[in-house]
């Protein structure tokens, strides 16, 4: 038996969005810029797609631009922003430490090219106010970038009120919500949003399928030069299986998230009480302003990526913030913009649950984690130092 | 496909020499927290000769295989062969280790010849110094 809880990973796909992409393949497989009726045909669907997107995001069709997915997206509205700030001589950007790489890593780019970059402190709740977002504002600040929800802790920022304090400082305000959307509600017109990012396979839809919602009368700047697709500012032939896939997926999620996400936060908090049990470990991040289906521990005196190993072993598939995981030296820069110290970061498990995961599979998991918790304790020379004293915990 | 030979899965599953020695002729601890690895070493020797070994790792999978491959390699060896315990070695009998897992074993070798040099510290056996060049700088921690 598997037990699959890396669902802010990737999700498996639903029948309704498998279904809804079938057509697209051998049926509907003209190009939607031809003028021919097999393109034409695609075209309609490309047409009420869009609508469809924006219907559920609040927005209008001219607001959708459909993109590879969430990284694209959020480079291409950061790059936006910072190309229209500059001709404006605005070159300031305001960020939080703990966004995905790719803000981050554009954020970086920028500032090799002469922007300047705050990045705000997300405290050891992993939240920012809009206050702070407010105090960082300058005359140059062209554009604040804050994930609606963060894809390891899993916690849920202000958004609607960050929004607002930009909104009133006529500054723009872009948010990657990959792991919001189709899990809560996200609304650009409620939340004040002008771009945002979402990416489809984190909602039971295909992979390389995403979309860039930019606000009316914001000019979006190419990464891509070529033909007219998406309105010129997004050029290459459409991928409408994944974009159809997409919107089945995204409307399947989110007209059920009035039952799911209740069921799926009884199932989180049932696993966090299960996993707090264990001595020495640690919930990272606030407990409430939380994604429904996020769990991230931190357990001290082991290491990561050996548990991850051994808890597939057992079938439960999660993810880890270790350096050994992360691929680099560091552990999760996320857990550190959170406070937790090296060694701790370095053994923390997140587990994300879906709408389809239960109360059987998360006992499991509880049991699977106390299991090979204790084991691996029992070989670590850091844990008996911490159990002889000669180790101060950092968790108590 | 996967991250990991076979021969490196099979010590990580089921490590040989876990645990601890009391009264141990010579121990040797190389790593740090805050890089995610740390390897302990626990010798007994006999007569010039590792009549046991035991290890305890804090790390990922290939530090654990790597310790547990290692104190295979050198168990019932004389001083002089654990001596001539390479990383290389190491990362050779577990079938290969991933580019970026390299310093696992090397690690491993560290550790060994720390509790070697323990034991000639503890027994004030002369040593040449060579044979334990210092444990290499962690540029990262900066320890």
């Amino acid at each position: 038996m598997r037990i699959y809880a890396d669902n802010a990973a990737t999700t498996r796909m639903s029948q309704t969005a498998i279904q809804a992409m079938l057509p697209y393949f051998d049926r509907v497989y003209g190009n939607p810029s031809s003028l021919h009726s097999a393109g034409q045909e695609a075209m309609e669907a490309l047409t009420s797609a869009r609508e469809r997107v924006a219907k559920v995001l609040g927005a209008t069709a001219r607001e959708i631009y459909f993109t590879s997915g969430g990284s694209e997206a959020d480079n291409q509205a950061i790059r936006t922003a910072a190309i229209l700030g500059k001709r404006k001589g605005k070159t300031h950007i305001i960020s939080t430490a703990f966004e995905h790489h790719a803000v981050l890593h554009t954020l970086k780019k920028l500032e090799k090219e002469g922007f300047t970059v705050t990045y705000l402190d997300v405290h050891e709740t992993g939240l920012i106010t809009a206050g702070q977002v407010a105090e960082a504002i300058t005359p140059e600040t062209c554009l604040v970038t804050v994930m609606y929800a963060n894809n390891e802790i899993g916690t849920i920022q202000p958004i609607r009120e960050i929004g607002a304090v930009c909104r009133k400082a006529g500054v723009l305000f872009h948010t990657d919500a990959v792991q919001a959307v189709g899990h809560i509600p996200v609304n650009v017109d409620a939340d004040n949003i002008d771009l945002l990012s979402l990416s489809a396979h984190k909602f039971h839809g295909p992979k390389g399928v995403g979309v860039l919602y930019a606000r009316r009368g914001i000019v979006l700047q190419n990464l891509i030069e070529g033909g007219a697709q998406e309105r010129g500012k997004r050029p290459g032939t459409e991928n409408l299986a994944g974009i159809m896939g997409m919107t089945a997926a995204l409307e399947e999620a989110v007209q059920d998230l009035d039952k799911t996400m209740p069921r799926l936060r009884d199932l989180r908090d049932r696993l966090i009480a299960g996993l707090a049990k264990i001595p020495h470990s640690a919930l990272n991040g606030d407990a409430t302003q939380r994604l429904p289906g996020n769990v991230n521990f931190c357990f001290e005196g082991i290491e990561g990526e050996s548990l991850l190993l051994l808890l597939d072993d057992k079938g439960v598939c999660a993810s880890s913030g270790s350096a050994c995981t992360s691929g680099s030296l560091d552990p999760s820069h996320v857990l550190l913009a959170i406070g937790r110290p090296h060694e701790v970061a370095h053994g923390s498990l997140r587990l994300t649950l879906d709408r389809d995961t239960t109360e059987e599979e998360v006992d499991a998991i509880i049991r699977a984690v106390d299991e090979v918790v204790t084991y691996l304790r029992g070989m670590s020379p850091v844990w008996r130092d911490l159990m002889l004293g000669k180790r101060q915990f950092v968790i108590d | 496909m996967a991250l990991y030979s076979e021969k490196v899965m099979d010590h990580f599953r089921n490590p040989r020499n876990v645990g601890v020695l009391e009264n141990a002729d010579g121990v040797g601890e190389v790593g740090n927290a805050k890089c995610g690895d740390i390897m302990k070493i626990y010798l007994k020797i006999d007569r010039d000769t590792i009549s046991d070994v035991k290890f305890e790792t804090f790390g990922c999978g290939s530090a654990i295989a790597s310790s547990s491959m290692a104190t295979e390699l050198i168990k019932g060896q004389p001083v002089s062969e654990a001596l001539k315990l390479t990383n290389r070695a190491v990362a050779e009998a577990l079938d290969g280790l991933p580019a970026h897992k390299l310093h696992c074993s090397v690690l491993a070798e560290e550790a060994i010849k720390a509790a070697l040099k323990d034991y000639y510290d503890k027994n004030g056996i002369a040593y040449d110094e060579s044979l334990f060049p210092a444990a290499h700088d962690c540029d990262h921690c900066g320890v």
